[in-house]
């Protein structure tokens, strides 16, 4: 069982992941509306995990970013997983960037995801657990806006299949289940891209972080 | 200034045939034309100065103000009057200057003539005619009728004898033949009447070219401010596209984000319940059951989710063409990047912003791009498309190619007419290149100042 602080504005989606989360056997100790209550609730319930919108009041902008980051600044180490309702990979990079040194217990999923309530419940655990989880989608346009003249370029079609998987923030059996292929040829393809992209081979998460960060553009 | 370069019609003819001019119809035309001035000038006076001198004098009280309003008026019918009677003497019309007005209402007409330069010059035109030109037509046309008289006066002398007549104070006329010099200083007097009144006359048109005229610089200030007509309307569609928006992210999209997730939960309770029978059934008999009622509903509910999704999808690629959220939010390479995620064909992205861009720029760049990428995905064939933006000497330069068959004619697509005018209102450009084979290249260049 987790406790879970959710900060989310339209009172709809707030309900809906409280039930969710009390379906999943956590218990949420604080369900707010704005970024301000966010923090306060943080402060007052030392929660195991965040679960904040990015668009709140007052300004409707990255309200809920912000205090996600502040918080992580104020508590180190406090996972955090942030919902948006577009891809924005803005958002999403500035969230890894911030989390730098503290690179661990970070996730940044579309609203979407939500309904794919036991995919969402492992994404939750996994950020819990200190895993990174970066929204399929938001993987994919940050692949995609990579200019030619950028070492990603020299990667094959598969090979950015696995690094997609990878910053999605799946292991190496994960990633063999979801293209069919075996384990070993995972960490074949992972050999090559750690080659092309001159990255320290290191095990789990760190290398996840390692990707993102090289697409970030370092 | 702005002098009209037209010439003067009476002084053309007066230049053109000096000496037979006074033989020609144009003399009894300029003097009818001075009679009316005449005519015209000492009622315009009185009006003029009992509306000043009461408007003064009573604007302590309060009544003065309108009849102020209507010195200030005053000069509009009047130049009508002006206009009109000018025709006799000058074929080609001068123009009424002032903006129609159809369906205004009374206030909002006055506040708009008020404002006019034009009416302020056709007061200052009606001050002239009642006062120098008016003089000036009295003149003439007392020398016009006292050379006249003088030219009928052995006339008059031989009707009237044996009375006799003095044409000058104490000196008799004795007789038809003694009044003959005052016939010749007639003729001399109707001679200088006619030159004067072709020089007044002509005066007086270029004069009321001058003031009663629209001018350049009235043109100018009603294209401009059509130009800003056009800029507030273009203003105010993108702000009820935003409003739109806003409407359907606070209202739609979130009830479909939440129907999707109750189904989602629905389908994680039925799952489960199915897993624990699946569980106990298998426990209690060892018999395999086909599928469990719960296991179908799972299915169902699944279905349904994903069909919440779909109409989740749709309501979204709405708002993209209405207005994305994320262009307000993170500005047009954010925008761009995730328009490019859902395009059928892969799109490469490469815009780098040194900061946000004006609102009309964002806006019009963004839907150029999508333009640019629905027409590739439509007519072009194209496997692969770029799209390129950078700031350059302070213009918003952005690119879009595609590597498909080309001869794409830019004039056949009516969205993209649309994006030209809105293009042009920002002073941009919008160029279209696209020869047999491609590839098509689109190329937006608009000043970042934004307006």
């Amino acid at each position: 069982m987790l406790r879970v602080v959710i900060a989310e504005d339209a009172v709809l989606l707030r309900a809906g992941l409280v039930e969710l989360l009390g379906l999943g056997g956590h218990q949420v100790t604080a369900a707010v509306g704005d970024a301000e209550a966010l923090v306060a609730a943080v402060d007052a319930d030392r929660p195991d995990i965040v679960v904040t919108d990015v668009r709140m009041p007052p300004d409707h902008t990255d309200e809920g970013l912000r205090a996600a980051l502040a918080l992580r600044e104020r508590h180190p180490g406090l996972p955090v997983l942030v919902l948006s309702q577009y891809v924005a990979t803005p958002y999403a990079t500035r969230l890894l960037a911030a989390a730098g040194a503290q690179p661990a217990g970070l996730g940044y999923l579309l609203k979407d995801r939500v309904g794919d309530v036991a995919d969402f419940l492992d994404a939750l655990r996994r950020v819990v657990a200190g895993e990174t989880v970066i929204d399929p989608d938001v993987v994919r346009v940050l692949l995609r806006s990579q200019s030619a003249d950028r070492p990603l370029a020299r990667l094959t079609p598969r090979e950015r299949e696995v690094l997609a998987l990878m910053a999605e923030g799946l292991n190496n059996q994960a990633v063999a289940g979801r293209l069919s292929i075996t384990e070993a040829s995972v960490v074949k393809h992972c050999g090559n891209i750690f080659m092309k992209l001159d990255l320290d081979p290191t095990e789990g998460n760190r290398r996840v972080l390692a990707v993102l960060a090289h697409l970030r553009g370092e | 200034m702005n002098e009209d370069p037209q010439p003067v019609a009476v002084w053309a003819a007066l230049r053109a045939r000096p000496l037979r001019f006074p033989l020609t119809g144009w003399v009894p035309r300029c003097w009818a034309h001075l009679l009316g001035g005449v005519l015209l000038g000492p009622p315009l006076l009185a009006v003029l100065a009992v509306l000043l001198v009461a408007g003064v004098g009573l604007s302590v009280v309060g009544i003065g103000l309108p009849l102020l309003l209507a010195l200030a008026l005053a000069g509009i019918p009047v130049a009508t009057v002006q206009r009109w009677r000018l025709r006799l003497v000058e074929p080609v019309p001068v123009p009424d200057p002032h903006r129609r007005l159809p369906g205004a209402g009374r206030r909002a007409r006055i506040r708009t003539r008020l404002r006019e330069r034009a009416t302020w010059r056709e007061l200052a035109h009606a001050g002239l005619a009642s006062t120098v030109l008016a003089a000036a037509s009295l003149g003439c046309t007392a020398l016009l009728l006292l050379s006249g008289a003088f030219l009928l006066s052995p006339l008059v002398v031989w009707a009237l004898a044996p009375e006799s007549v003095m044409l000058l104070p104490g000196h008799a006329v004795s007789g038809p033949a003694a009044a003959l010099p005052f016939s010749a200083a007639g003729l001399a007097g109707l001679l200088l009447c006619a030159y004067a009144g072709a020089l007044l006359t002509g005066v007086e048109v270029a004069l009321a070219r001058f003031l009663l005229g629209p001018r350049e610089d009235d043109l100018g200030r009603q294209v401009l401010e059509l130009t800003r007509s056009r800029a507030r309307l273009a203003d105010a569609f993108e702000a009820e596209r935003r409003r739109i928006e806003r409407d359907l992210h606070d209202g739609a999209q979130q009830q479909l984000v939440a129907l999707s997730m109750t189904l989602g939960l629905a389908e994680y309770e039925l799952r489960g319940r199915a897993a624990q029978t699946a569980e106990a059934t298998s426990r209690a008999d060892q018999a395999t059951e086909p599928a469990s009622p719960d296991d179908r509903a799972a299915e169902l509910v699944a279905r349904a989710r994903g069909e919440a999704r779909q109409a989740l999808e749709q309501l979204r690629s709405l708002v993209r063409g209405i207005h994305p959220q994320v262009l307000t939010d993170h500005g047009l390479a954010a925008a761009v990047a995730e328009v490019a995620l859902h395009h059928p064909i892969p799109v490469a992205t490469d815009v780098e912003l040194p900061e946000r861009l004006p609102a009309p720029v964002e806006t019009t760049a963004y839907f150029t791009v999508t333009e640019a990428l629905t027409n590739a995905a439509k007519h072009s064939g194209a496997t692969a498309i770029t799209v390129h933006g950078r700031v350059v000497g302070g213009r918003l330069v952005v690119q879009v190619t595609d590597d498909g068959r080309g001869g794409a004619d830019p004039a056949a697509g009516a969205g993209l007419a649309g994006l030209a005018d809105r293009v042009a209102l920002l002073r941009g450009r919008l160029m279209v290149t696209s020869p047999k084979g491609g590839p098509t290249t689109l190329r937006l260049e608009v000043p970042c100042s934004g307006s």
